[in-house]
C-alpha cells in the first residue's frame, strides 16, 4: 500500500530532510518525490510505501501533520486509494 | 500510476471546493425489538442500536483521517418505529423517542432517523398513536428525526394523513418556539419515500432491508460550481459533460468510503446516494452552480431548466461510479442550508412557487423553508398536497420540510445554526385551501401507476 504526502509552505532549509527523516523513523519507504519552489513557495509531493510502517497509519498521518505545524508547513498524508478511485476507471 | 495533476486536483477539491462525504449512515433493523412492554421495547432498541453501531463513529473518523476526506456526519437510521410499536401507548412512543435519543448520544452521532410511519394508503391504530405524539417527541429529544410517507404513485395520496401533517408541523413549531421552532427541521413529509436514504431528516431503514446496512451520501456542489466557472461560456452539451465528469469523481470517493466503512464494520454496503448536498458555507451552494451556468440569480426564469440539466448530469456521471445507487440521488435545494438560496429568497428572486417548480426536476422537495409563524394549518396542508402531487404524478420522491417559525413574519429571519443554517421567512399565498383539504379520504393513484 502507498500513501501520498503533500508538503506546502514557505521555503526554508532542510524541509526535505525533516520530512524524509520522519518517514524513515516511522518505516515509510520513499518511492518518488516531485518538488518545486515557486518564488518563495515550497511544494512537494511524495509517494511512500506504507507496508512496513512501524506505527498505525492514522498515527503516521497525525505525526506528519504535527511535523508540518511545528515547521510552519502544511503536511497532509492521504492513502493513495482516494486518488486511484477518483482518477482511474 | 498517479500523476501530479490528479493529486493536486483531488487536494484542491477537498481544501478549496469543500468536497466532503456528507454522511455515513448505518441502517439498523429494529424488527426483532418488537414487544408489548414499553420499557422492554426501549431497552431492546437502545441495546440493538448501541451494539450494532458501536464502532460507527470511530470507523468514520479513521477513514476520514486515512483518506484525507472530511466525513461530516455519522448517523443511524432505524426501521420506522410504528412497525415495532405493537400496542404501545402514545406516551410509550415518547419513551421510545427518548431511547433513540439516548442511543444517539451514547454513539456520538448527531442525528438518528426513523421515528415515523408509512401511511400512504391508510393508518393503523399504531400509526395514529405515533403520529399523535411526534411534535412532543421532537420537542423532548435533540437528535431524533421523524418522517412520514403520505403518498405513493401506486396508492395515491392519503389526504387524511396530509391533514394530520399540518397539525403536527404547527404543534412542533409551537412546542419548540423557544428554539426558533427547530422541531419542524427534524420532520419531513414524503411521497414515494426511498427506503435507503442516508440523508436526514428523512432517513430510515426500510422493512425490505437486511439486519444492518451502510449507505453513504456524497456532496460537492463547490466542485461542480468551480468546474463550470473554469469552463467559461461553453454550450449545453459541454456543460453537461463537465458536470458528469465531476459527479463521477465525487461519487467514486463516496463509493470508496462506503466500501471501506462496510468492510471495516463488517456490515453490508447498501447504496451511495448521488447527491449534491449544500451547506450554508460559501462555496458549497447548489444555487451558485445554477448562477455559474448563467442565471443572474437563482429563481430567475430559466432556473428550472438549469436545475433539470444539473440533476440529470449528476445522475449520469455518478451512476457508473458506484456499484449500487439509491436514496434520493440528485441535487438538493434546501433554502436555509444553501448560501445562494438564502440570498435568492432574501432578495426576492426566489419564491416558494418557483421552488415548487424546481422540485419537479430534482430530488427531495420543499426543504428547510421558513414560512410565517401564523400560517394556518390548512395552508401548510395545501403546500404539502401540492408538493406530494408532483411526486405522485411524476413517479418520483418529493418531500416537504417547512418551518412555520413561531412569532415570525415575512421579512424577519430565523437562524438555526450549524448545518441547518438560516433563512428569511418566505411569503406565501394566503388564500385558504381549507375546504379542499377537509374533504378527507384519498386522492386516487394516477393512471400511469397501472403498469402491470
Amino acid at each position: 500500500m502507498k500513501a501520498v504526502i503533500t508538503v506546502t509552505g514557505k521555503d526554508a532549509m532542510g524541509i526535505i530532510a525533516k520530512v524524509s527523516n520522519q518517514c524513515a523513523v516511522s518505516g515509510a519507504n520513499i518511492i518518488d518525490i516531485s518538488q518545486s519552489v515557486l518564488k518563495d513557495y515550497f511544494a512537494m509531493i511524495m509517494l511512500v510505501d506504507i507496508d512496513k510502517l512501524t506505527i498505525n497509519f492514522t498515527d503516521f498521518v497525525d505525526q506528519m501533520s504535527a511535523l508540518g505545524k511545528a515547521s510552519g508547513l502544511v503536511i497532509q498524508t492521504m492513502h493513495e486509494e482516494i486518488f486511484q478511485a477518483m482518477h482511474t476507471i | 500510476m498517479l500523476n501530479t495533476a490528479d493529486i493536486l486536483e483531488t487536494i484542491s477539491m477537498i481544501r478549496e471546493e469543500n468536497l466532503d462525504i456528507r454522511t455515513i449512515t448505518m441502517g439498523i433493523s429494529l424488527l426483532d425489538c418488537a414487544t408489548d412492554d414499553e420499557n422492554r421495547l426501549c431497552d431492546n432498541i437502545y441495546d440493538k442500536i448501541t451494539k450494532t453501531a458501536e464502532k460507527l463513529v470511530v470507523t468514520g473518523e479513521n477513514i476520514e483521517k486515512e483518506y484525507g476526506i472530511p466525513i461530516i456526519n455519522k448517523r443511524v437510521a432505524v426501521t420506522p418505529v410504528s412497525f415495532v410499536g405493537g400496542h404501545v401507548s402514545p406516551e410509550g412512543y415518547i419513551k421510545v423517542a427518548k431511547a433513540l435519543d439516548r442511543a444517539a448520544s451514547t454513539l456520538g452521532i448527531n442525528f438518528i432517523g426513523g421515528f415515523g410511519a408509512l401511511v400512504h394508503k391508510g393508518m393503523t391504530k399504531k400509526d395514529e398513536n405515533l403520529l399523535s405524539i411526534i411534535p412532543d417527541a421532537l420537542a423532548e429529544t435533540k437528535m431524533v428525526c421523524s418522517s412520514v410517507n403520505v403518498a405513493t404513485t401506486k396508492a395515491g395520496i392519503n389526504m387524511d394523513a396530509v391533514a394530520k401533517m399540518g397539525e403536527i408541523i404547527k404543534r412542533a413549531a409551537y412546542l419548540t418556539r423557544d428554539e426558533q421552532s427547530i422541531g419542524c427541521a427534524k420532520f419531513v413529509v414524503f411521497a414515494n419515500v426511498p427506503e435507503d436514504n442516508p440523508f436526514m431528516a428523512g432517513a430510515f431503514h426500510g422493512v425490505g432491508e437486511g439486519e444492518a446496512v451502510i449507505s453513504v451520501g456524497v456532496s460537492g456542489p463547490g466542485v461542480v460550481a468551480s468546474a463550470i466557472k473554469r469552463a467559461g461560456h461553453c454550450n449545453f452539451s459541454e456543460l453537461a459533460d463537465i458536470i458528469k465528469k465531476q459527479a463521477f469523481k465525487i461519487t467514486r470517493v463516496g463509493q470508496l468510503v462506503a466500501h471501506e466503512a462496510a468492510r471495516r464494520l463488517d456490515i453490508p454496503f447498501g447504496i451511495v446516494d448521488l447527491s449534491l448536498a449544500p451547506t450554508p458555507a460559501i462555496g458549497d451552494s447548489v444555487a451558485h452552480i445554477l448562477e455559474n451556468m448563467g442565471l443572474e440569480k437563482c429563481g430567475a426564469h430559466g432556473t428550472t431548466a438549469a436545475l433539470a440539466l444539473l440533476n440529470d448530469a449528476v445522475k449520469k456521471g455518478g451512476v457508473m461510479a458506484s456499484s449500487h445507487v439509491g436514496g434520493l440521488s440528485g441535487a438538493f435545494i434546501p433554502v436555509s442550508e444553501d448560501a445562494g438560496m438564502i440570498d435568492a429568497v432574501a432578495t426576492g428572486a426566489l419564491s416558494i412557487e418557483k421552488l415548487e417548480a424546481m422540485t419537479a426536476v430534482c430530488s427531495v422537495g420543499l426543504d428547510m423553508i421558513v414560512i410565517p409563524g401564523d400560517t394556518p394549518e390548512a395552508v401548510i396542508c395545501g403546500i404539502i398536497a401540492d408538493e406530494i402531487s408532483i411526486g405522485v404524478a411524476n413517479t418520483k420522491t418529493t418531500a416537504v420540510r417547512v418551518i412555520p417559525a413561531y412569532g415570525k413574519k415575512v421579512g424577519e429571519t430565523v437562524n438555526f445554526g450549524g448545518l441547518l443554517g438560516w433563512a428569511p421567512v418566505i411569503r406565501l399565498n394566503e388564500n385558504s385551501p381549507a375546504e379542499f383539504i377537509s374533504r378527507g379520504g384519498r386522492i386516487p393513484a394516477p393512471i400511469h401507476s397501472l403498469k402491470n
